[in-house]
Protein backbone atom coordinates (compact mmCIF):
# COMPACT_ATOMS: atom_id res chain seq x y z
CA UNK A 1 0.00 0.00 0.00
CA UNK A 2 2.78 2.67 1.06
CA UNK A 3 5.01 1.08 -1.77
CA UNK A 4 2.30 2.12 -3.97
CA UNK A 5 2.01 5.64 -2.60
CA UNK A 6 5.50 5.96 -2.69
CA UNK A 7 5.75 4.90 -6.35
CA UNK A 8 3.36 7.27 -7.36
CA UNK A 9 5.28 10.31 -5.55
CA UNK A 10 8.23 9.27 -8.30
CA UNK A 11 6.09 8.85 -11.35
CA UNK A 12 4.10 12.37 -10.23
CA UNK A 13 4.92 14.09 -13.51
CA UNK A 14 2.83 17.21 -12.95
CA UNK A 15 3.03 19.78 -9.90
CA UNK A 16 -0.64 19.15 -9.04
CA UNK A 17 -0.54 15.68 -9.42
CA UNK A 18 2.97 15.92 -7.01
CA UNK A 19 1.11 17.88 -4.37
CA UNK A 20 -1.50 15.13 -4.79
CA UNK A 21 0.89 12.07 -4.04
CA UNK A 22 2.43 13.48 -1.30
CA UNK A 23 -0.88 13.93 0.50
CA UNK A 24 -1.64 10.48 0.00
CA UNK A 25 1.06 9.59 1.08
CA UNK A 26 1.66 11.89 4.59
CA UNK A 27 -2.08 10.73 5.10
CA UNK A 28 -0.77 7.25 6.03
CA UNK A 29 1.73 8.24 8.51
CA UNK A 30 4.07 5.42 7.79
CA UNK A 31 7.43 5.12 8.44
CA UNK A 32 8.27 3.60 5.45
CA UNK A 33 7.38 7.01 3.55
CA UNK A 34 10.31 8.63 5.92
CA UNK A 35 12.77 8.89 3.15
CA UNK A 36 10.15 9.99 0.55
CA UNK A 37 9.00 12.52 2.32
CA UNK A 38 12.67 14.00 2.78
CA UNK A 39 13.63 13.96 -0.66
CA UNK A 40 10.37 15.59 -1.61
CA UNK A 41 12.05 18.83 0.29
CA UNK A 42 14.39 18.73 -3.19
CA UNK A 43 12.07 18.53 -5.74
CA UNK A 44 11.39 22.32 -5.83
CA UNK A 45 7.44 22.05 -5.30
CA UNK A 46 7.00 24.85 -2.48
CA UNK A 47 3.36 23.38 -1.91
CA UNK A 48 4.15 19.60 -1.60
CA UNK A 49 7.44 20.07 0.92
CA UNK A 50 5.23 21.89 2.68
CA UNK A 51 2.59 18.91 2.91
CA UNK A 52 6.03 16.57 3.33
CA UNK A 53 6.96 18.93 6.27
CA UNK A 54 3.80 19.22 8.07
CA UNK A 55 3.46 15.48 7.93
CA UNK A 56 7.30 14.85 9.25
CA UNK A 57 6.36 17.09 12.22
CA UNK A 58 3.31 15.17 13.17
CA UNK A 59 5.40 12.21 13.10
CA UNK A 60 8.00 13.76 14.95
CA UNK A 61 10.35 11.85 17.06
CA UNK A 62 10.59 8.78 15.02
CA UNK A 63 11.02 11.01 11.54
CA UNK A 64 14.31 12.66 13.87
CA UNK A 65 17.08 10.32 12.70
CA UNK A 66 16.45 10.12 9.10
CA UNK A 67 15.89 14.14 8.72
CA UNK A 68 19.52 14.32 10.16
CA UNK A 69 21.17 12.31 8.32
CA UNK A 70 18.92 12.97 5.10
CA UNK A 71 19.97 16.31 4.75
CA UNK A 72 20.54 18.01 1.62
CA UNK A 73 24.74 19.13 1.06
CA UNK A 74 23.60 20.38 -2.36
CA UNK A 75 20.57 21.97 -2.03
CA UNK A 76 19.74 24.48 0.01
CA UNK A 77 16.25 24.84 -0.36
CA UNK A 78 15.94 21.56 0.75
CA UNK A 79 18.03 22.04 3.32
CA UNK A 80 16.12 25.00 5.04
CA UNK A 81 12.33 22.36 4.87
CA UNK A 82 14.93 20.27 7.23
CA UNK A 83 15.85 22.49 9.46
CA UNK A 84 12.53 23.88 9.60
CA UNK A 85 11.16 20.34 10.27
CA UNK A 86 13.75 19.67 13.04
CA UNK A 87 13.07 22.95 14.43
CA UNK A 88 9.14 22.17 14.64
CA UNK A 89 10.27 18.85 16.25
CA UNK A 90 12.17 20.12 18.58
CA UNK A 91 14.10 16.71 19.56
CA UNK A 92 17.37 17.92 21.19
CA UNK A 93 19.30 15.61 18.80
CA UNK A 94 19.38 18.10 16.27
CA UNK A 95 21.39 20.43 18.62
CA UNK A 96 24.73 19.80 16.59
CA UNK A 97 22.99 20.32 13.21
CA UNK A 98 21.48 23.59 14.26
CA UNK A 99 24.44 25.05 15.36
CA UNK A 100 26.51 24.08 12.19
CA UNK A 101 23.32 25.24 10.21
CA UNK A 102 23.15 28.55 12.21
CA UNK A 103 26.59 29.39 12.31
CA UNK A 104 28.11 28.43 8.90
CA UNK A 105 25.50 27.75 6.29
CA UNK A 106 25.89 29.97 3.39
CA UNK A 107 21.80 30.31 2.62
CA UNK A 108 20.31 32.96 4.85
CA UNK A 109 16.87 31.01 4.90
CA UNK A 110 18.70 27.95 6.36
CA UNK A 111 20.43 30.08 9.10
CA UNK A 112 17.22 31.13 10.21
CA UNK A 113 15.27 28.41 10.50
CA UNK A 114 18.21 26.81 12.12
CA UNK A 115 18.47 29.97 14.56
CA UNK A 116 14.87 30.18 15.84
CA UNK A 117 14.73 26.18 16.20
CA UNK A 118 17.74 26.91 18.66
CA UNK A 119 15.87 28.24 20.97
CA UNK A 120 13.14 25.85 21.24
CA UNK A 121 14.52 22.44 21.43
CA UNK A 122 12.81 20.17 24.47
CA UNK A 123 16.11 19.97 26.25
CA UNK A 124 14.21 18.24 29.29
CA UNK A 125 14.27 15.07 27.26
CA UNK A 126 17.93 15.11 27.79
CA UNK A 127 19.81 13.52 30.27
CA UNK A 128 22.51 15.23 33.15
CA UNK A 129 24.42 16.84 32.37
CA UNK A 130 23.82 17.03 28.74
CA UNK A 131 20.23 18.91 29.70
CA UNK A 132 22.33 21.31 31.53
CA UNK A 133 25.08 22.20 28.89
CA UNK A 134 23.17 21.98 25.83
CA UNK A 135 21.33 25.22 26.23
CA UNK A 136 24.28 27.04 26.59
CA UNK A 137 25.99 25.97 23.80
CA UNK A 138 22.37 26.53 21.68
CA UNK A 139 23.20 30.41 23.60
CA UNK A 140 26.76 30.82 22.62
CA UNK A 141 25.44 30.43 18.92
CA UNK A 142 22.47 33.03 18.86
CA UNK A 143 24.83 35.56 20.66
CA UNK A 144 27.44 34.69 17.90
CA UNK A 145 25.11 34.96 15.28
CA UNK A 146 23.12 37.67 16.62
CA UNK A 147 26.37 39.97 15.47
CA UNK A 148 25.65 39.06 11.84
CA UNK A 149 26.29 41.84 9.00
CA UNK A 150 22.69 40.46 7.46
CA UNK A 151 19.87 41.69 9.58
CA UNK A 152 17.54 38.80 9.26
CA UNK A 153 19.84 36.38 10.49
CA UNK A 154 19.68 39.04 13.85
CA UNK A 155 16.34 38.89 13.61
CA UNK A 156 16.38 35.64 13.60
CA UNK A 157 18.72 34.94 16.72
CA UNK A 158 16.80 37.28 18.88
CA UNK A 159 13.69 35.13 18.11
CA UNK A 160 15.71 32.32 19.20
CA UNK A 161 17.40 34.06 21.68
CA UNK A 162 13.49 34.80 23.05
CA UNK A 163 12.61 31.10 23.33
CA UNK A 164 15.65 30.29 24.98
CA UNK A 165 15.42 32.76 27.82
CA UNK A 166 12.82 30.07 29.28
CA UNK A 167 15.60 28.79 30.77
CA UNK A 168 15.99 30.86 34.15
CA UNK A 169 19.76 30.24 34.90
CA UNK A 170 19.96 31.88 30.82
CA UNK A 171 18.00 34.84 31.74
CA UNK A 172 21.04 36.57 32.79
CA UNK A 173 23.17 36.80 29.68
CA UNK A 174 20.14 36.85 27.15
CA UNK A 175 18.79 39.97 28.50
CA UNK A 176 22.33 41.75 28.56
CA UNK A 177 22.74 40.76 25.00
CA UNK A 178 19.47 42.11 23.97
CA UNK A 179 20.04 45.34 25.62
CA UNK A 180 23.18 45.74 23.77
CA UNK A 181 21.22 45.35 20.68
CA UNK A 182 18.31 47.30 21.41
CA UNK A 183 20.63 49.85 22.41
CA UNK A 184 23.36 49.54 18.62
CA UNK A 185 21.71 47.65 15.84
CA UNK A 186 21.24 49.59 13.10
CA UNK A 187 18.07 48.32 11.68
CA UNK A 188 14.78 49.44 13.35
CA UNK A 189 13.22 46.12 12.38
CA UNK A 190 15.61 44.24 14.92
CA UNK A 191 15.85 47.13 17.74
CA UNK A 192 11.51 46.35 17.48
CA UNK A 193 12.11 42.73 17.53
CA UNK A 194 14.32 43.25 20.76
CA UNK A 195 11.05 45.03 22.58
CA UNK A 196 8.45 42.62 21.58
CA UNK A 197 10.61 39.84 23.70
CA UNK A 198 10.71 41.89 26.61
CA UNK A 199 6.53 42.25 26.70
CA UNK B 1 13.90 45.51 -16.47
CA UNK B 2 17.16 43.55 -15.33
CA UNK B 3 19.91 44.86 -17.56
CA UNK B 4 20.58 41.21 -19.30
CA UNK B 5 24.80 41.56 -18.35
CA UNK B 6 23.76 41.42 -15.06
CA UNK B 7 25.92 43.36 -13.05
CA UNK B 8 27.13 40.99 -9.72
CA UNK B 9 30.75 39.88 -10.25
CA UNK B 10 31.26 36.50 -9.19
CA UNK B 11 34.15 36.26 -5.84
CA UNK B 12 36.74 34.59 -7.56
CA UNK B 13 38.93 35.98 -10.44
CA UNK B 14 38.55 39.48 -9.29
CA UNK B 15 41.00 42.13 -8.30
CA UNK B 16 41.82 43.00 -4.51
CA UNK B 17 40.62 46.62 -4.57
CA UNK B 18 40.93 49.53 -2.18
CA UNK B 19 39.11 52.12 -1.91
CA UNK B 20 42.26 54.18 -3.35
CA UNK B 21 42.95 51.43 -6.20
CA UNK B 22 39.55 51.44 -7.32
CA UNK B 23 38.67 55.23 -8.09
CA UNK B 24 42.45 55.21 -9.81
CA UNK B 25 40.93 52.46 -11.83
CA UNK B 26 38.07 54.55 -12.99
CA UNK B 27 41.36 55.67 -15.33
CA UNK B 28 43.14 52.88 -15.83
CA UNK B 29 43.91 52.01 -19.65
CA UNK B 30 42.39 48.55 -19.21
CA UNK B 31 38.13 49.55 -19.80
CA UNK B 32 37.27 45.95 -18.05
CA UNK B 33 39.19 48.17 -14.50
CA UNK B 34 37.10 50.71 -15.15
CA UNK B 35 33.75 49.23 -15.49
CA UNK B 36 34.54 46.89 -12.15
CA UNK B 37 35.88 49.97 -10.33
CA UNK B 38 32.35 51.65 -10.30
CA UNK B 39 30.90 48.43 -9.41
CA UNK B 40 32.77 48.15 -6.21
CA UNK B 41 32.89 51.57 -5.33
CA UNK B 42 28.96 51.35 -4.57
CA UNK B 43 28.86 47.98 -3.70
CA UNK B 44 30.93 48.83 -0.23
CA UNK B 45 29.53 52.30 -0.41
CA UNK B 46 32.61 53.80 -0.85
CA UNK B 47 31.05 57.14 0.69
CA UNK B 48 34.30 59.57 -0.01
CA UNK B 49 34.18 62.82 -1.82
CA UNK B 50 37.29 61.91 -4.15
CA UNK B 51 34.83 58.30 -5.22
CA UNK B 52 31.78 60.58 -5.72
CA UNK B 53 33.99 63.14 -8.08
CA UNK B 54 35.74 60.35 -10.00
CA UNK B 55 32.30 58.99 -10.52
CA UNK B 56 30.64 62.04 -11.49
CA UNK B 57 33.45 62.07 -14.08
CA UNK B 58 32.96 58.59 -15.63
CA UNK B 59 29.46 59.48 -16.44
CA UNK B 60 30.94 61.18 -19.31
CA UNK B 61 33.16 58.52 -19.91
CA UNK B 62 33.26 57.77 -24.17
CA UNK B 63 35.70 55.10 -23.72
CA UNK B 64 33.90 52.11 -22.99
CA UNK B 65 30.78 51.31 -25.49
CA UNK B 66 28.77 47.89 -26.43
CA UNK B 67 27.89 47.24 -30.08
CA UNK B 68 25.16 48.64 -29.52
CA UNK B 69 26.26 52.18 -29.03
CA UNK B 70 25.80 51.63 -24.65
CA UNK B 71 27.70 52.65 -22.51
CA UNK B 72 28.67 50.27 -20.10
CA UNK B 73 31.11 52.29 -17.44
CA UNK B 74 28.11 55.17 -17.42
CA UNK B 75 25.67 52.17 -16.32
CA UNK B 76 27.95 51.09 -13.44
CA UNK B 77 28.87 54.26 -12.14
CA UNK B 78 25.17 56.32 -11.98
CA UNK B 79 24.36 52.60 -9.82
CA UNK B 80 27.52 53.46 -7.76
CA UNK B 81 26.47 57.43 -7.41
CA UNK B 82 22.83 56.42 -5.65
CA UNK B 83 24.14 53.84 -3.28
CA UNK B 84 26.75 56.62 -1.88
CA UNK B 85 23.67 59.34 -1.13
CA UNK B 86 25.91 62.07 -1.99
CA UNK B 87 23.19 64.84 -3.40
CA UNK B 88 26.45 66.22 -5.42
CA UNK B 89 25.63 63.43 -7.87
CA UNK B 90 21.85 64.56 -8.42
CA UNK B 91 22.57 67.23 -11.10
CA UNK B 92 25.09 65.11 -13.43
CA UNK B 93 22.49 62.21 -12.93
CA UNK B 94 19.70 64.54 -14.40
CA UNK B 95 21.49 65.16 -17.41
CA UNK B 96 21.94 61.11 -17.76
CA UNK B 97 18.38 60.88 -17.97
CA UNK B 98 18.52 62.27 -21.46
CA UNK B 99 21.88 59.81 -22.36
CA UNK B 100 21.16 57.82 -25.52
CA UNK B 101 21.48 54.41 -24.06
CA UNK B 102 18.54 53.04 -22.42
CA UNK B 103 20.59 51.60 -19.16
CA UNK B 104 21.91 54.83 -18.59
CA UNK B 105 18.71 56.50 -18.36
CA UNK B 106 17.11 53.66 -16.20
CA UNK B 107 20.42 53.70 -13.70
CA UNK B 108 20.02 57.16 -13.63
CA UNK B 109 16.61 56.89 -12.69
CA UNK B 110 16.82 54.17 -9.54
CA UNK B 111 19.79 56.11 -8.60
CA UNK B 112 17.65 59.57 -8.09
CA UNK B 113 14.80 57.39 -6.17
CA UNK B 114 17.96 56.29 -4.20
CA UNK B 115 18.44 59.76 -3.75
CA UNK B 116 15.41 61.25 -2.32
CA UNK B 117 15.54 61.72 0.79
CA UNK B 118 18.47 64.15 -0.82
CA UNK B 119 16.34 65.93 -3.20
CA UNK B 120 12.47 66.12 -1.32
CA UNK B 121 12.45 69.98 -1.37
CA UNK B 122 14.26 72.81 -3.28
CA UNK B 123 15.15 73.61 -6.78
CA UNK B 124 17.40 69.71 -7.30
CA UNK B 125 13.44 67.98 -6.57
CA UNK B 126 11.71 70.25 -8.81
CA UNK B 127 14.70 69.77 -12.18
CA UNK B 128 14.45 65.62 -11.25
CA UNK B 129 10.94 65.74 -11.41
CA UNK B 130 10.54 67.41 -14.70
CA UNK B 131 13.28 65.68 -16.33
CA UNK B 132 11.46 62.28 -15.08
CA UNK B 133 8.42 63.54 -16.15
CA UNK B 134 9.54 64.34 -19.32
CA UNK B 135 10.48 61.04 -19.85
CA UNK B 136 6.77 59.75 -19.96
CA UNK B 137 5.77 62.21 -23.11
CA UNK B 138 3.40 60.40 -25.08
CA UNK B 139 2.45 58.49 -22.74
CA UNK B 140 0.94 55.32 -22.68
CA UNK B 141 0.56 55.12 -26.43
CA UNK B 142 4.64 55.69 -26.89
CA UNK B 143 5.75 53.52 -24.11
CA UNK B 144 6.03 50.38 -26.32
CA UNK B 145 9.31 47.60 -27.31
CA UNK B 146 11.44 49.03 -29.26
CA UNK B 147 12.43 46.61 -32.49
CA UNK B 148 14.75 44.22 -31.21
CA UNK B 149 15.87 45.09 -27.97
CA UNK B 150 14.49 43.75 -24.78
CA UNK B 151 12.89 47.24 -23.46
CA UNK B 152 10.21 50.07 -23.98
CA UNK B 153 11.51 52.99 -25.36
CA UNK B 154 12.17 54.63 -21.66
CA UNK B 155 12.76 52.63 -18.64
CA UNK B 156 9.32 53.44 -17.15
CA UNK B 157 9.15 51.01 -14.41
CA UNK B 158 12.44 53.22 -12.72
CA UNK B 159 10.97 56.36 -13.93
CA UNK B 160 7.23 55.94 -12.69
CA UNK B 161 9.12 54.49 -8.88
CA UNK B 162 11.24 57.23 -8.66
CA UNK B 163 8.44 60.03 -9.17
CA UNK B 164 6.93 57.87 -6.46
CA UNK B 165 10.17 57.60 -4.23
CA UNK B 166 10.13 61.79 -4.90
CA UNK B 167 6.61 62.28 -3.89
CA UNK B 168 6.54 64.61 -7.57
CA UNK B 169 2.25 64.83 -7.06
CA UNK B 170 2.41 66.67 -10.15
CA UNK B 171 2.70 63.80 -11.97
CA UNK B 172 -0.07 62.16 -10.81
CA UNK B 173 -2.54 62.20 -13.91
CA UNK B 174 0.75 61.51 -15.79
CA UNK B 175 1.24 58.22 -13.93
CA UNK B 176 -2.69 56.75 -13.57
CA UNK B 177 -2.81 55.77 -17.41
CA UNK B 178 0.38 53.31 -16.94
CA UNK B 179 -2.29 51.39 -14.56
CA UNK B 180 -3.31 49.70 -18.02
CA UNK B 181 0.33 49.62 -19.52
CA UNK B 182 0.14 46.18 -20.81
CA UNK B 183 3.59 45.44 -19.50
CA UNK B 184 2.77 44.15 -16.05
CA UNK B 185 5.59 45.37 -13.85
CA UNK B 186 4.93 48.56 -15.53
CA UNK B 187 1.38 48.38 -13.74
CA UNK B 188 3.09 47.48 -10.88
CA UNK B 189 5.26 50.47 -10.66
CA UNK B 190 2.57 52.98 -11.52
CA UNK B 191 0.37 51.24 -8.33
CA UNK B 192 3.02 51.59 -6.69
CA UNK B 193 3.30 55.16 -6.82
CA UNK B 194 0.40 56.29 -7.25
CA UNK B 195 -0.37 54.61 -3.75
CA UNK B 196 2.72 56.69 -2.22
CA UNK B 197 1.41 60.02 -4.02
CA UNK B 198 -1.93 59.35 -2.92
CA UNK B 199 -2.32 57.24 -0.06
CA UNK B 200 -5.27 55.96 -1.43
CA UNK B 201 -5.87 52.47 -0.40
CA UNK B 202 -7.10 51.42 -3.96
CA UNK B 203 -3.59 51.44 -5.13
CA UNK B 204 -2.66 48.68 -2.15
CA UNK B 205 -5.45 46.52 -3.05
CA UNK B 206 -4.00 46.35 -7.03
CA UNK B 207 -0.90 45.01 -5.73
CA UNK B 208 -2.58 42.47 -3.38
CA UNK B 209 -4.50 41.39 -6.56
CA UNK B 210 -1.36 40.88 -8.23
CA UNK B 211 0.40 39.43 -6.04
CA UNK B 212 -2.58 36.93 -6.38
CA UNK B 213 -2.36 36.51 -10.02
CA UNK B 214 0.91 36.95 -10.98
CA UNK B 215 3.10 34.19 -12.18
CA UNK B 216 6.58 34.11 -9.77
CA UNK B 217 8.86 36.69 -11.13
CA UNK B 218 5.97 39.30 -11.15
CA UNK B 219 4.83 37.81 -7.41
CA UNK B 220 8.78 38.92 -6.06
CA UNK B 221 8.47 42.36 -7.68
CA UNK B 222 4.63 42.82 -5.96
CA UNK B 223 6.11 41.92 -2.87
CA UNK B 224 9.19 44.93 -3.14
CA UNK B 225 6.62 47.23 -4.54
CA UNK B 226 4.19 46.17 -1.11
CA UNK B 227 7.30 46.43 1.36
CA UNK B 228 8.50 50.06 -0.58
CA UNK B 229 5.71 51.60 0.34
CA UNK B 230 4.52 49.91 3.78
CA UNK B 231 1.26 48.83 2.55
CA UNK B 232 0.04 47.30 6.12
CA UNK B 233 -3.60 45.74 4.71
CA UNK B 234 -1.23 43.48 3.10
CA UNK B 235 0.42 41.88 5.82
CA UNK B 236 -1.30 38.25 6.06
CA UNK B 237 -1.52 38.24 1.94
CA UNK B 238 1.88 38.56 1.77
CA UNK B 239 2.69 36.24 4.47
CA UNK B 240 0.86 33.34 2.53
CA UNK B 241 1.87 34.46 -1.13
CA UNK B 242 3.78 31.25 -3.04
CA UNK B 243 7.37 33.30 -2.86
CA UNK B 244 10.13 32.21 -1.27
CA UNK B 245 10.55 33.46 2.19
CA UNK B 246 13.57 35.63 2.27
CA UNK B 247 11.22 37.75 -0.12
CA UNK B 248 8.31 37.68 2.25
CA UNK B 249 10.07 38.28 5.43
CA UNK B 250 12.17 41.71 3.36
CA UNK B 251 8.61 42.89 2.35
CA UNK B 252 7.01 42.82 6.12
CA UNK B 253 10.18 44.84 6.89
CA UNK B 254 9.10 47.65 5.21
CA UNK B 255 5.73 47.37 6.53
CA UNK B 256 7.39 46.72 10.14
CA UNK B 257 9.41 49.87 9.09
CA UNK B 258 6.73 51.89 8.00
CA UNK B 259 4.70 51.46 11.82
CA UNK B 260 7.32 52.59 13.54
CA UNK B 261 8.72 56.10 14.33
CA UNK B 262 12.59 57.38 14.14
CA UNK B 263 13.33 57.93 17.21
CA UNK B 264 16.65 55.73 17.40
CA UNK B 265 16.30 55.42 21.50
CA UNK B 266 12.55 54.83 22.39
CA UNK B 267 11.19 52.95 19.49
CA UNK B 268 7.40 52.38 20.51
CA UNK B 269 6.02 49.72 18.75
CA UNK B 270 2.12 49.49 18.01
CA UNK B 271 -0.32 46.26 17.96
CA UNK B 272 0.11 45.92 14.08
CA UNK B 273 3.63 46.61 14.56
CA UNK B 274 3.18 43.40 16.59
CA UNK B 275 1.50 41.63 14.24
CA UNK B 276 3.70 42.00 11.43
CA UNK B 277 6.07 40.38 13.42
CA UNK B 278 4.09 37.60 14.40
CA UNK B 279 3.95 36.98 10.91
CA UNK B 280 8.01 37.29 10.29
CA UNK B 281 8.61 34.88 12.95
CA UNK B 282 6.52 32.40 11.51
CA UNK B 283 8.50 32.43 8.08
CA UNK B 284 12.18 31.99 9.99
Amino acid sequence: MTDELIRAVAEADTPAKMVAAVQNLAATKDIAAIPTLIAVFGYNNPVAAGVAATALTEMGEIAVPQLISQIDDYNYGARAYSIRTLAAIADPRALDLLISAAATDFAPSVRRAAAKGLGNLHWHKLDFPASHTAPKRALETLIFISQDSEWSIRYAAVVGLQALAQNSDLQQPIFARLNQMLATDTEKAVRARVQLAYR
Amino acid sequence: MIEPSGEEFPAQNTPQLTPELAIANLQSPDLSLRYYAAWWLGKFRVNRADAVDALIVALQDEADRTELGGYPLRRNAARALGKLGDARAVPNLIECLECSDFYVREAAAQSLAMLRDRLRRGVAHRTSASALIKMLDGGVAEAVQVAGLPHLTQPYEAVIEALGAIRATEAIPLIQPFLEHPVPRVQCAAARAMYQLTQNPIYGERLVQMLAAGDLKLRRVVLGDLGAIGYLAAAEAIAHAQVENSFKIIALKGLLEHQMTDELDHLVISDDAIRVMNLMDTLL
